[in-house]
């Protein structure tokens, strides 16, 4: 502790005196004026030489010091011109000279290593301190000026995969840096299940529900998430939020870059996604792929076959059309049926790609750009495809992630099979009590030992050898008497089975080891 | 009496609303920081118009031909010698009429003898510059003036102009008898040392401007790494039981901290130095067999907070440069407790320290660039040369008068080149 405060000392104490090294008597700055009158002497002559610089344009004082103070610092060179002079001439008898004049010996030294040259723990903490602190203040350099609020509108509805889809949403809602108002729509009115989620989240949220129930194609299942997104966006209408509002359809994977870029959209914003259209059937997918290339030689590339979609730009990024996901390859094989084993395609533009400014949706026309239409007049039985239905002017939108360059999410669509069922807030309550069968185990049952003798020896063993897997072998052959009652064989859970053949080992291990405490005792 | 001090009180309230307005200068992406007052405005100065440079022509055996012989000598970190000429042949200051001259300039490449390797023999530089300097004395008469008081050259070898790489046989020869009126641009610079002389101006190490821009990388990636260093921490080849090499000091930081995870220090030569160096927040510059290094250069271009760990050692244009606010200086002694030291720094101090790196003509001024620009280290040479204007008058000898010992040094050097 006395080093660290020497260090902080001499450190801070270094900080204090000026660069020009020869200049002892140098005052620092002259701001602080000390009682004595030498220092306030050359506080005047400082303010004068700066006066007078002030007047003629023209840095006089610093010449005037430099003659001033150059005779006492050629006096000092002399002296230790003489001492290298000494040095020329006897060059072996360094140490004893130069201790007078530089502390610098020249030869070997020793190397110097602590007592305990590890790390030590508070440090390391302080040592991360320092870093987040110069890494926040990076980011408020090269960040966002006035960060905006990001609203995110994210239909959804119970079912098996939801819990895995939310918990992802809803860790990357409460990882961004900004404030967050989650917008949560769900189809077939609220439930506890998402209300648990949208609870844990610690996020501001708001929790609708939605009359329709989702329906189970595919096709269907768009519209009615079209229906509920503009539901969100209406909520958004009433509330006046405002920020930045973007789509977290929940099956999504967000990256953190895609919450920083989008705090640069003006009105309205397109960003590149990647579309991951997954097929539950390997055999299909490799097949597809290779319909994908097929189709690559025959046409020059006019079909992109990256899994994007998003803006394209010109060389000057400048908007020019967009990319949309290659769906050929699937044709007439992509799911209809939630539950089907077949890829599952995204439409031509998907909502979660745009980002909007919620100032397009609010009543006033304050400062909204004309090519936006009016958000209150939209019709929806018309059909919300796309975002860009709310535009007049699908030209005016702003290209993000340098121009759609940069994919800055992911879309994905997985769902369980249609007869799924899960526990409800997935706790398991009553518990499981039916073991189901585990068909073709690689290991062979093994008969249940009667236990009558070795027993004894187990007791006595358990004080001496620490040993668990008596225990439960012990536990095991209990439970193998009870059932050896029942018709049924009791092939076990894969899990208990390895225990099962493990005691065959150890029961003679552990009886042998008995044994010889037996003939040591 | 009450007039003077309401004066002084009055002054001195000016002088602190004008130093304060100086203090902070805010640029477009990154605030920086100025020392006001002397310090980091001079890095500003424009010498043109304050002194005026006479360039010797010396036969291209002394230059060109050299050159020739190995391009290597352009790019390695002696070539600030090459460029020094290449600048001045074409810069404002330069002047055809050596009446009007304030200095002589002599360009003598005395670092390009380079071995297989790369590096420099100092051998045969003494015998090269001891005839340089008999020529200009013969053919012109301003060396005879004044004995060579108000000419300047470039010896950026490792210990100047003592014209050896081993400290203590450098230390033996001493500062070339002929130039000890000189005034010597070097990168060495060690207080209280033989061959740093008085009223010499020191100068960064050659880094390629070029090589470090392009691989620039952008701002907001965060500083991840605490301490970086990249280099050899023992010299096998020529030290191999440690100990004499950075006299221990490098040695010592790898013993110390080869565990710790702060410190991301390997003797590896990654091709991605430049940009780690953009991700750490201190980068160490411990002294090898010579204080100085290119890693202070590269340090400040890429803004991470060099640790200096060489003890008494003069720093590039130190008069005009605050080095003591912008690094963090570290005796060899407390090297085992470097991370006690960058981890007992307060944030504040950090983040100031920063700020003062970002500032452009800081940067400017370690560079060598082609063609010149304002403010980088060929204008802060002739700064530091104008700022020793005028000469005085005791440079200029009465006619007779020998100040100089032309038969001095070793037997070897006077042997002609």
């Amino acid at each position: 502790m006395k080093l660290l405060s020497a260090f902080r000392s001499s450190y801070l104490n270094r900080r204090g005196t000026t660069f020009r090294s020869l200049d002892p008597s140098s005052f620092d700055g002259g701001f602080i004026p000390k009682p004595s009158p030498s220092s306030i002497f050359w506080l005047a002559i400082h303010c004068l030489c700066c006066l007078i610089s002030l007047i003629l344009g023209f840095r006089f004082s610093h010449l005037v010091l430099f003659f001033l103070f150059s005779t006492s610092v050629t006096n000092l060179y002399t002296t230790t011109a003489g001492v290298s002079q000494l040095l020329k001439l006897k060059p072996l008898e360094k140490a004893n000279v130069t201790a007078k004049s530089s502390r610098v010996v020249v030869g070997r030294h020793g190397i110097r290593i602590r007592p305990w040259p590890h790390p030590n723990p508070v440090e390391v903490m302080r040592a991360h301190q320092l870093l987040e602190r110069v890494q926040k203040e990076q980011k408020s350099l090269y960040g966002v000026r006035s960060p905006r609020a990001v609203i995110a509108v994210t239909p959804t509805y119970v079912r098996t995969f939801q819990a895995l889809h939310l918990t992802g949403v809803m860790h990357s809602l409460m990882l961004v840096p900004y404030d967050v108002v989650w917008i949560v729509v769900e189809a077939g009115g609220k439930s506890n299940e998402t209300a648990s989620f949208v609870g844990k989240s610690r996020l501001k949220t708001i929790h609708v529900g939605f009359d329709q129930k989702m329906p189970n194609t595919w096709e269907d299942r768009r519209r009615v998430e079209s229906k509920m997104r503009i539901q969100g966006l209406r909520i958004v209408r009433e509330e006046k939020l405002d920020g930045v509002v973007m789509f977290a359809d929940d099956s999504n994977m967000h990256s953190m870059e895609f919450f920083d870029e989008i705090q640069n959209v003006k009105w309205f914003g397109a960003v590149s996604v990647g579309i991951l259209a997954h097929s539950g059937n390997a055999e299909e997918m490799v097949m597809s792929m290779d319909k994908r290339r097929e189709m690559e030689e025959e046409e020059s590339s006019s079909l992109s076959s990256l899994p994007v979609q998003g803006p394209a730009c010109n060389a000057t990024d400048k908007l020019i059309g967009w990319h949309v996901f290659n769906t050929l390859p699937y044709a007439g094989k992509s799911a209809v049926y939630i539950d089907d084993v077949a890829a599952v395609l995204p439409q031509k533009l998907e909502w979660c790609g745009f980002v909007l400014n919620s100032r397009i949706l609010w009543d006033e026309a304050e400062s909204k750009p004309e090519w936006v239409k009016e958000f209150g007049l939209l019709n929806e039985n018309e059909g919300v495809e796309s975002p860009l239905s709310l535009l007049n002017d699908p030209s005016m939108v702003e290209p993000l992630g340098s121009c759609g360059r940069q994919v800055l999410l992911w879309w994905l669509r997985v769902e369980a099979r249609a007869d799924s069922k899960f526990p409800p807030g997935w706790i398991i309550d009553p518990p499981l009590d039916i073991t189901v069968a585990a068909k073709r185990t690689p290991w062979p049952d093994v008969p249940p030992e009667p236990p009558t003798k070795k027993k004894d020896q187990m007791s006595l063993s358990q004080g001496n050898t620490v040993v668990t897997i008596p225990k439960q072998h012990q536990q095991q052959q209990q439970q193998q008497q009870q059932r050896a009652s029942k018709v049924r064989k009791p092939k076990r859970r894969s899990k208990r089975s390895k225990h099962e053949a493990k005691p065959t080992d150890t029961t003679t291990q552990v009886s042998s080891s008995t044994k010889h405490h037996q003939e040591r005792n | 009496m009450k007039l003077r001090s309401w004066v002084l009180i009055f002054i001195a309230c000016n002088l602190l609303t004008f130093s304060t307005i100086s203090a902070f200068r805010l640029s477009r992406s990154q605030p920086t920081e100025r020392i006001s007052g002397s310090a980091g405005d001079v890095l500003d100065d424009n010498p043109v118009g304050r002194l005026k440079v006479f360039v010797y022509e010396l036969p291209s055996k002394y230059n060109k031909k050299i050159l020739q012989k190995d391009p290597r000598c352009l790019t390695h970190m002696f070539a600030a010698e090459i460029y020094m000429q290449r600048f001045l042949l074409s810069s404002p200051v330069r002047t055809l009429n050596p009446e009007e001259a304030d200095w002589f300039y002599v360009p003598v490449y005395t670092t390009c003898d380079l071995t297989p390797n790369g590096l420099p023999l100092p051998f045969k530089s003494p015998r090269m510059m001891r005839s340089a300097i008999q020529l200009i004395a013969s053919n012109w008469p301003y060396w005879n003036r004044t004995e060579g008081a108000d000419h300047f050259f470039v010896v950026p070898h490792d210990f100047g102009a003592c014209f050896h790489y081993q400290e203590e046989k450098a230390i033996g020869r001493g500062i070339l008898p002929l130039l000890q009126r000189a005034t010597l641009v070097q990168t060495f610079g060690q207080r209280n040392h033989v061959c740093l002389k008085q009223g010499s101006i020191t100068v960064p190490p050659y880094a390629p401007p070029q090589k470090m821009q392009s691989h620039l990388i952008p701002g907001k990636t965060p500083r991840s790494i605490f301490v970086y260093f990249r280099g050899l921490f023992y010299d096998v080849g020529n030290d191999p039981e440690g100990g004499y090499y950075a006299r221990g000091a490098r040695a010592a930081v790898w013993e110390n901290f080869k565990d710790n995870p702060l410190f991301d220090i390997s003797t590896e030569h990654p091709t991605t130095y430049y940009e780690d160096m953009q991700r750490a927040i201190f980068c160490l510059c411990p002294l090898g067999w010579a204080p100085w290094s290119p890693r202070l250069v590269e340090a400040v271009i890429f803004g991470c907070i060099p640790v200096i760990i060489a003890d008494d050692i003069v720093l590039p244009f130190a008069d005009a440069i605050p080095w003591e606010d912008i690094g963090v200086f570290v005796d060899e002694k407390d090297v085992p407790y470097l991370d006690t030291i960058l981890t007992s720094i307060p944030p504040e101090v950090i983040l100031r320290k920063q700020r003062l790196l970002a500032n452009p003509s800081m940067k400017q001024a370690m560079l060598f660039p082609q063609p010149a620009q304002p403010g980088d280290a060929f204008h802060q040479v002739l700064n530091g040369l104008a700022r020793k204007l005028p000469h005085d008058r005791s440079v200029y000898l009465r006619p007779g008068e020998k100040l100089l010992n032309w038969t001095a040094g070793p037997v070897a050097d006077l042997k002609p080149w």
